[in-house]
């Protein structure tokens, strides 16, 4: 399983966004953000990325658009048959298409993905930011709360809350994955929420606007928030990425998503055992979840080097 | 000078064992208040959709002292783990007993998967590092970006169906006594999962002590290139590594579980996979507690070994 933490490993920029001005040139100075989105149109790894997410995303919310075949029409009748006209990835052990349970399968992990990271999201904005702005005892409490969740290996702990909340038989397990994920997962982008916010409200526009008299709500939000923004986007792309890994492997070990769900991770723990028999439930599955999570992890990286020079 | 730079060490350790204390004790509660606080049935929960037998039943009430106050029962449950006692299974074995014929094997295969992965990653890493930009580079990072990508539960079933089942260049499965030909292919795979990040990070490390003042006093006086390398950059480079231990250690273990499950390998990530397919309850906890406080004890070693390691390591 890969993991944000050395997927963010390297520095992620530090958010005191001071323009930068072209040596010289002619050209009007440009902002960090125009500079980045300079280097980002012509790096082809962004764009490669960029289509793939769009497909995938297109995938989920229309999966009829690829395939006329229903992902429940399954008959043990056509079990193992091979790729043909009708079923171009064939069949598999219950004899359900493989090409349309795919295809259907990008709806519960790309969703999985998205509601886990915007909880992780908010819970790492609130915290992050807290602690970064408030300082002192509050940030010495967060802070520690933020290590002793760090300190506890995501998939361990993600096994045993996924198998609590998921009890009721008759439950699909969606939002049992989703709250998992949401809440093991928020610390790393209240780690860089938080340092983030440590060095831009000591910047001399803040103390302006301070001076002005902005209270906290609108220093943080209005000033602060905007320009600590760029690397906790870039960690929750990629924290979408992971997300969708954890889910498939929590499914995998029958703590995720179970009973009628279509999902990747189903698919693949179902057909492993038949390997030796027939390879392409297996393969399809995984090329499109390994697809699917490179994707997010290719776009947030591309996006983190652009905005951080230092690394090239 | 030296005295002040002693105490600072020192400081330094006991503030970093006073907070490893304390997540322990934090982490654990989480653990513990994940599986068993505020649920109307909590032995149903343990034992999955089985049906429970009344004297099951009651036996697990007395195990777990389900009748005491919850702050009671996390003392009970940390008395447990201090003493070496984790409960017994549904199984009805101790999970102590299955802990030591598993960890045996499982530390083989993660010693395996440790060894190939440093071999690579710091052979790639000094020469991405080296010659930054260039072809190698380049395709090194695609790869590693690949690498961080691949779900493990990818990674695992098709490395064994491309090399076990269809290649036959190694076995598809490990079986009871896995011996060093049987563990090569689940130590790759295992490997994968750190590989990347140790790649990444050594590259940067070389690249930036290249450029390093000390680098160009050794360079000014002549020594030649193989040494400066060798020698000068390689020992600081490898610095930074060695925290990843930590890191890693927390990717091996969740690797560990699908990796030993697909492969049929008897250890501890095994167990677990199988305790939870089987909703033995009280195995995932006992074996989820002693994994989470080995990560807990080793990071707090590595990160104790990193301030001996650096000498510049400031102690705030």
């Amino acid at each position: 399983m890969s993991n944000v933490e050395s997927v963010a490993q390297a520095e992620v920029p530090g958010a005191a966004g001071v323009p930068v001005s072209p040596d010289g040139g002619p050209e009007k100075p440009r902002s960090l953000t125009g500079d980045a989105w300079d280097d980002l149109r012509r790096n082809w790894i962004f764009w490669a990325a960029a289509v793939l997410v769009v497909l995938v995303v297109v995938m989920a919310a229309f999966p009829s658009l690829f395939t006329s075949a229903d992902p429940d029409a399954c008959a043990l009748s056509r079990q193992h048959q091979g790729p043909s006209g009708s079923a171009i990835f064939g069949y598999n052990f219950q004899g359900c298409d493989v090409y349309a349970r795919t295809i259907y399968g990008a709806r519960n992990s790309v969703l999985i993905g998205l509601f886990a990271t915007i909880i992780a999201g908010v819970i790492g904005l609130i915290v992050g930011m807290a602690a970064g702005y408030f300082g002192g005892w509050i940030d010495a409490v967060l802070a520690r709360g933020i290590d002793i969740v760090l300190g506890i290996p995501t998939l361990l702990a993600a096994i045993v809350l996924a198998r609590r909340l998921s009890a009721d038989p008759q439950d699909t397990g969606f939002w049992a994955v989703v709250f998992t994920l949401g809440v093991l997962t928020w610390t790393t982008g209240a780690r860089i929420m938080r340092s983030s916010v440590i060095s831009a409200k000591n910047q001399d526009y803040v103390a302006a606007a301070r001076m002005l008299g902005a209270g906290p709500g609108r220093l943080m939000f209005r000033h602060i928030l905007p320009n600590a923004a760029a690397p906790f986007v870039v960690v929750l792309t990629i924290l979408l990425g992971v997300n969708i890994s954890t889910e498939a492997t929590l499914t995998f070990l029958g703590v995720g998503l179970k009973g009628n769900a279509i999902s990747w991770g189903i698919d693949i723990s179902t057909a492993a055992p038949y390997v030796r028999e027939t390879a392409t439930p297996l393969v399809w599955p995984s090329i499109f979840l390994a697809m699917t999570v490179l994707a997010f992890i290719m776009l947030g990286d591309a996006i983190r080097d652009a905005f951080d020079p230092r690394l090239r | 000078m030296l005295v002040s730079k002693d105490l600072d060490m020192f400081r330094y350790f006991v503030r970093r064992v006073l907070q490893g204390v304390l997540t322990f004790f934090g982490a654990t509660f989480i653990v513990y208040a994940l599986m068993f606080a505020n649920q109307d049935d909590p032995l149903q929960a343990l034992a999955g959709e089985r049906p429970l037998p009344e004297n099951v039943r009651q036996a697990l009430t007395e195990r777990y002292h389900l009748d005491d106050p919850f702050i009671l029962q996390y003392g009970h449950y940390m008395r447990g783990l201090l003493t070496g006692d984790f409960g017994i299974s549904l199984t009805n074995r101790p999970i102590s007993e299955m802990m030591q014929q598993a960890w045996p094997v499982t530390i083989r295969l993660a010693v395996f998967a440790i060894i190939i992965s440093a071999l690579v990653a710091v052979t790639a890493g000094i020469v991405s590092g080296i010659r930054r930009g260039g072809i190698f580079d380049t395709t090194t990072l695609i790869i590693t970006l690949v690498l961080l990508s691949l779900p493990i539960v990818v990674l695992a079933p098709l490395a064994q169906l491309l090399f076990g089942v269809q290649l036959h260049w190694f076995p598809a499965t490990a079986g009871a006594e896995p011996g060093f030909y049987q563990l090569i292919l689940p130590a790759v795979v295992l490997s994968c999962l750190v590989i990347a990040t140790q790649i990444r990070v050594t590259r940067a490390s070389v690249a930036e002590n290249l450029r390093s003042d000390y680098v160009r006093t050794a360079r000014a006086k002549g020594l030649a290139n193989r040494r400066v390398i060798g020698v000068h950059v390689l020992r600081n480079s490898l610095i930074p590594v060695v925290t990843l231990i930590g890191v890693d250690l927390g990717n091996l273990m969740a690797g560990a579980i699908v990796t030993e499950g697909v492969f049929n390998i008897p250890g501890v990530g095994f167990n677990l996979f199988r305790g939870i397919r089987t909703e033995d309850g009280p195995l995932v906890v006992g074996f989820v507690s002693i994994l989470v406080i080995v990560f807990l004890v080793v990071n707090l070693v590595v990160d104790l070994l990193y301030a001996v390691l650096d000498p510049r390591i400031r102690y705030e």
